[in-house]
């Protein structure tokens, strides 16, 4: 049980709560300095920044760090996410202050040292995903999906094939997915699985034809099971003149072991702040970089790393005149590039593959446990791959308690819930995905606090309905949130 | 193997609990013939030393030129306390904040940073950041179409005088959806977007106009006038603009009558080092009529159940994980670390460090360009006002130069002559507060060295 | 499950309602199912007047902090008015989802095609159908 928040339950006032007019940060100020606006487009009124000396800014921030879990403090079984250790080698290395105070445009003459780095990571990303060519310029996963689909429509409008704008879609796909199939002018078909997790064949020749530019496949799926029938999809999807695009959101599970481009795949995302181990920072940032076949070599976004001889440059508009385009203001998130670099250099060949092996094992090890314990599967038949579901419609339709109070109760013992309520199709979920940096011990611990709040859930239900209690906030009012918005600090009346 | 824990004891109690022989047995479900060969083309494992040392030596290899571009991305100083506080496991390691009690750091220094955001653009509200200041334009473009309901024609003023990869970005990710995006002319004697170009399109349907502020050239736009226009059209005006500018300048909120609709940009500036090019992050607000329409995440402050006040993300309905394939963007992770950074950066500089660091930056500019127009062959393209960029015109061609000046070890600035051919060989220059006299000194004798004649008196 | 079905209304299986009003206009709104599926409703967008609208067609937009849903035009028609009130107060749909939780009214492009609606029978049917 986690009761060492008591301190924090003195709730942390907001920056501008500690301002003093006047007050400042004296170190940190350049010699004042005569500039001349032009008076009808000088600012009148000061924004509104916080006054503060440089150690109540510290302590500020350095306490509302202690109100967060992280990976560092705290096991994140969140699915879909892959929360590994995020090394901090990586981060030490990518911050040393020649690559730190590289500007992007600075003469490559003085630049081969960090784009011998993004070469090497294009070709390792190449390798292990079986793919001909690499762009690390998306600059997350999202604007990887983005790059992906955009290739799609740009390979089928080169050929004349205008009448393809249908993607599609499995019903238990992620939300970026059809997002990103609108954003790209595309329309949406929806498909849905079967009872045994896999994507429903028949629903699928139904469905493809002469107007699919392509489907968007997780494999392993969002369900956290094998698409057993890849190669019949491919066979399907291929035949009718449509492409196939592989979301690597769950590439964890098969590292090493399966490479997206031998099973068909023509383009694919990496997410590097999962797979990779770059941290996720609160929210980012991450990185997409995007892998393609031969067929869609033309339209990867540029900038590219190439090398002629020994030294590298930079590819763009002139060497890729076909490119879907520039998705970043620069070359994509350097810095995070650079730490999946030295995460990938010190895992290394053999460790490549031990990471698809542990995190499998990891995970069917911790559904072992929670089967034997009487929790339910969502797809009891199926072996986990690194991640498994859940679901607690049991416990919810005997004792009224949802994936959302065990969730929730989980803080309370310490451990970040896992990821509940996707995917939507299956009811009261939790996807559940320990990756291979866990230890056993603490995957046991995991597996017994479960129990014990299912414990809870039959003898006590309120308890986990009023949870979390250890935490500096209680539940949160989201309705409250939404209804009156409160979206700035304003200064008192 | 590294970062992994197990002990052989480990795995094999394991394997036992889930009842089979091998690690290879729980890989039954995978076809046989989909098996990858071993990995050749990845190098065995490197230990953290030995990676260490390969960085190492890339590093000094690159080693650090003496830089004055600018470009979109600005070399400031950044307090040493916002790093050492953003790289903490609790910020750096964190996951977005979905699980609200166990976020309240980061919900609440997201809540902060939207409260400065929207303060320093003089808006009503701010999101959680963006990827970058491009790819936030081409959000702003397609927040402006769906904002703007009285207008379908989907056409957007955007001024040539805007950032050439931003243009170029805007299309690449905004182009699928149907916008049409009509290129607006500078005047090539005071690099200020041509009104009379504006002015063509006066009575047509005009769904939004970009304005950039300072321009890619660092001129200053004449940006009342702009913003009045575009609303007497009906359309909606989308600023572009640079965070540490907005010190001094007036800022889009109070542009024109009624001031702007949306406000996006670049907010490495705000204490995210260059690194090669990224992660940076875009910055985006609003007014709140349009709250709705604007993506990426928000953050707003509620009560608890016990009346406590705390931190949660709001309006998720209109994102990705809920209203999927009509959402409003599909952007998810965004770039949490760098709002982070950018908010203690803000908290520790506050709004007077932040004017120094701005009037430094202008007058360290002016003192470049006054120095390096002294030597033959060099002189200003434009001589309206600027803020810290400045356009020269070379009577040679940039890139050589530009070659010559990195053996000297001077990053001397960016090569505009491929954006503006027009303007024939152009050099974008850049001065901040991190550069002294002695540096400026330091430059304008490479240049004169390489351009092969002696400074004028 | 909330399972209030006005015996005078005509429905859709997209989960409107719709009332024939006597000066030949019709109201529509969402039924008591979906107003509990979505939860707490904190946003409601309405059409604007005068608009022309197609059956099937989005008209409104009802959002909570679980879900953001569309809601179709049941028949074609012209809008008249959007329910305003519901831009300070959209829980009204969910404490009076057929009364003041109205979200606009419509001159009919054809005033028979209401009748092809499913009726209040039909429309619980589907609903038995559809449950899990």
């Amino acid at each position: 049980m986690n009761d060492t928040n008591l301190t924090a339950a003195a709730r942390e006032p907001t920056i501008f709560d500690l301002s003093r007019s006047g007050r400042k940060a004296t170190a940190q100020m350049p010699p004042p300095m005569v500039a001349h606006v032009p008076p009808e487009l000088r600012r009148r009124r000061r924004p509104l920044l916080p006054e503060v000396s440089e150690l109540q800014a510290v302590r500020h921030y350095t306490r509302l760090s202690q109100l967060n879990f992280s990976i560092d403090t705290e096991f994140y079984p969140l699915g879909s996410c892959t929360m590994k250790y995020n090394p901090r080698g990586c981060n030490q290395y990518a911050m040393l202050p020649e690559f730190l105070g590289r500007h992007p445009l600075a003469p490559v003459a003085l630049g081969q040292g960090v784009l011998a780095c993004f070469h090497e990571l294009q070709e390792m990303l190449k390798e292990v995903t079986g793919m001909q060519g690499v762009s690390l310029t998306p600059m997350a996963g999202a604007q990887g999906e983005f790059a992906g689909v955009a290739m799609i429509r740009a390979y089928h409008r080169a050929r004349g094939d205008l009448a393809r704008n249908e993607v599609i879609v499995p019903e238990a796909a992620h939300g970026t997915n059809p997002a990103t199939a609108s954003m790209c002018g595309m329309k949406v078909i929806e498909i849905p699985c079967n009872a045994e997790g896999d994507v429903d064949l028949d629903a699928l020749r139904h469905v493809v034809g002469p107007n699919t530019a392509g489907i968007m496949l997780t494999n392993p799926s969002t369900l956290g099971v094998f698409e057993r029938t890849i190669a019949e999809i491919e066979t399907l999807v291929h035949g009718a003149g449509g492409l196939l695009y592989y979301d690597g959101a769950n590439l964890n599970a098969i590292l090493g072991k399966v490479r997206p481009g031998d099973m068909g795949f023509d383009v694919i995302h990496m997410n590097l702040h999962k797979t990779f181990s770059t941290p996720h920072g609160g929210g980012g940032p991450g990185a997409g970089a995007v892998g393609v076949g031969a067929r869609l070599l033309p339209y990867l976004p540029i900038p590219i790393v190439g090398r002629d001889g020994d030294a590298y440059r930079w590819l763009d508009e002139r060497d890729l005149p076909a490119s879907i385009g520039r998705l970043s203001g620069f070359m994509g998130n350097a810095g995070v590039l650079l730490r999946a670099y030295i995460y990938m250099r010190m895992v290394g060949r053999d460790g490549m593959q031990r990471i698809g092996e542990y995190a499998t094992l990891n995970a069917n090890y911790l559904l072992a446990r929670f089967r034997q314990a009487g929790f339910e599967p969502a797809y009891p038949t199926r072996r986990a791959t690194h991640e498994f579901i859940l679901t607690m419609k049991r416990e919810a339709r005997e004792h009224g308690a949802t994936a959302m109070d065990f969730a929730k109760r989980l803080l309370d013992f310490g451990y970040h819930a896992p990821t509940t309520y996707f995917p939507l199709l299956v009811p009261e979920c939790l996807l559940i995905e320990p990756t291979e940096t866990e230890a056993k011990e603490t995957l046991d611990g995991f597996a017994d606090a479960m129990i014990a709040i299912q414990r809870e859930a039959a003898e006590d239900v309120g308890r986990l309905k009023g949870a979390p209690y250890s935490l500096p906030v209680r539940r949160l009012d989201d309705v409250r949130a939404a209804k009156h918005l409160d979206l700035t600090w304003k200064p008192a009346a | 193997m590294a970062f992994i824990p197990h002990t052989d004891d480990d795995v094999r109690q394991m394997l036992a609990t889930i009842g089979v022989e091998r690690i290879e047995d729980l890989f039954d479900e995978i076809p046989p013939a989909l098996r990858a060969a071993p990995l050749t083309g990845i190098p065995p494992a490197a230990s953290e030393m030995e990676i260490g040392r390969l960085m190492s030596e890339r590093a000094a290899r690159d080693g650090r030129p003496l830089s004055f571009i600018g470009a979109g991305a600005y070399e400031h100083h950044i307090p040493a306390a916002v790093w050492a506080i953003v790289t903490r496991g609790e910020i750096y390691s964190a996951y977005t904040p979905y699980q609200a009690e166990a976020s309240q750091g980061t919900l609440q220094t997201i809540y902060e940073y939207q409260t400065m955001l929207a303060s320093l653009t003089g808006m009503e509200v701010s999101n959680a950041s963006l990827y970058d200041g491009a790819s936030g334009l081409a959000e702003a473009c397609l927040m402006a179409v769906r904002a703007n309901r009285r207008s379908k024609s989907l056409r957007i003023l955007m001024p040539r005088a805007v950032n050439p990869t931003y243009r170029k970005c805007v299309q690449a990710i905004a182009g699928n959806q149907n916008l049409r995006f009509e290129e607006i002319g500078f005047d090539p004697a005071s690099g200020q977007t041509a009104f009379d170009a504006v002015e063509r399109h006066a009575g047509s349907d005009v769904t939004a106009i970009v304005i950039q502020q300072p321009n890619f050239f660092g001129t200053l736009e004449d940006v009342d006038r702009l913003t009045d226009w575009g609303h007497k059209q009906g359309a909606l005006v989308i600023a572009v603009v640079n965070p540490t500018s907005l010190a001094l300048l007036k800022p889009p909120g109070e542009w024109g009558e009624r001031g702007v609709d949306i406000v996006v940009g670049e907010g490495q500036p705000l204490g995210v080092p260059l690194a090669a090019g990224g992660p940076y992050f875009g910055f985006m607000t609003t007014r709140m009529e349009h709250v709705r329409q604007m993506p990426g995440r928000i953050v707003g402050r509620t009560l608890d159940l016990d009346g406590r006040p705390g931190f949660t993300l709001t309006l998720q309905a209109r994102e990705q994980h809920i209203r999927r394939g009509k959402a409003t963007s599909n952007i998810c992770t965004n770039q949490g670390l760098l709002m982070s950074a950018a908010t203690i950066y803000l908290a520790i500089v506050g709004p007077e460090g932040l004017e120094r660091v701005a009037s430094a930056s202008m007058a360290r500019t002016a003192e470049l360009v006054a120095a390096l127009t002294k030597i033959k062959g060099v002189r200003e393209a434009f001589t309206t006002p600027r803020f810290h960029e400045a356009l020269l015109k070379l009577d040679r061609p940039v890139g050589p130069v530009l070659d010559e000046l990195a053996r000297h070890g001077i990053a001397g600035g960016y090569d505009a002559s491929a954006d503006f051919p027009e303007l024939g060989p152009t050099l974008l220059v850049c001065a901040t507060e991190t550069k002294t006299s002695g540096d400026i000194a330091t430059y304008a004798a490479a240049l004169g060295t390489v351009l092969g004649t002696a400074r004028a008196a | 499950m909330s399972n209030n079905v006005p015996a005078e209304l005509r429905y859709t299986t997209s989960h409107e309602w719709v009332r024939k009003n006597a000066d030949g206009t019709v109201t529509i709104g969402i039924t008591d199912h979906a107003q509990h599926a979505l939860g707490d409703l904190v946003f409601a967008e309405t059409p604007e007047s005068g608009r022309a609208v197609a059956a099937g067609e989005a008209c409104a937009v009802v959002e909570s902090v679980k879900a953001a849903s569309d809601v179709y035009a049941p028949i074609a028609g012209t809008i008249v008015a959007g329910n305003d009130t519901l831009a300070d107060a959209p829980e009204k749909i969910n404490t009076d989802p057929y009364g003041e939780g109205w979200l606009w009214t419509l001159k009919p492009a054809a005033a028979k095609d209401v009748d092809a609606l499913l009726d209040a029978g039909g429309y619980q049917k589907f609903l038995a159908e559809s449950a899990e």
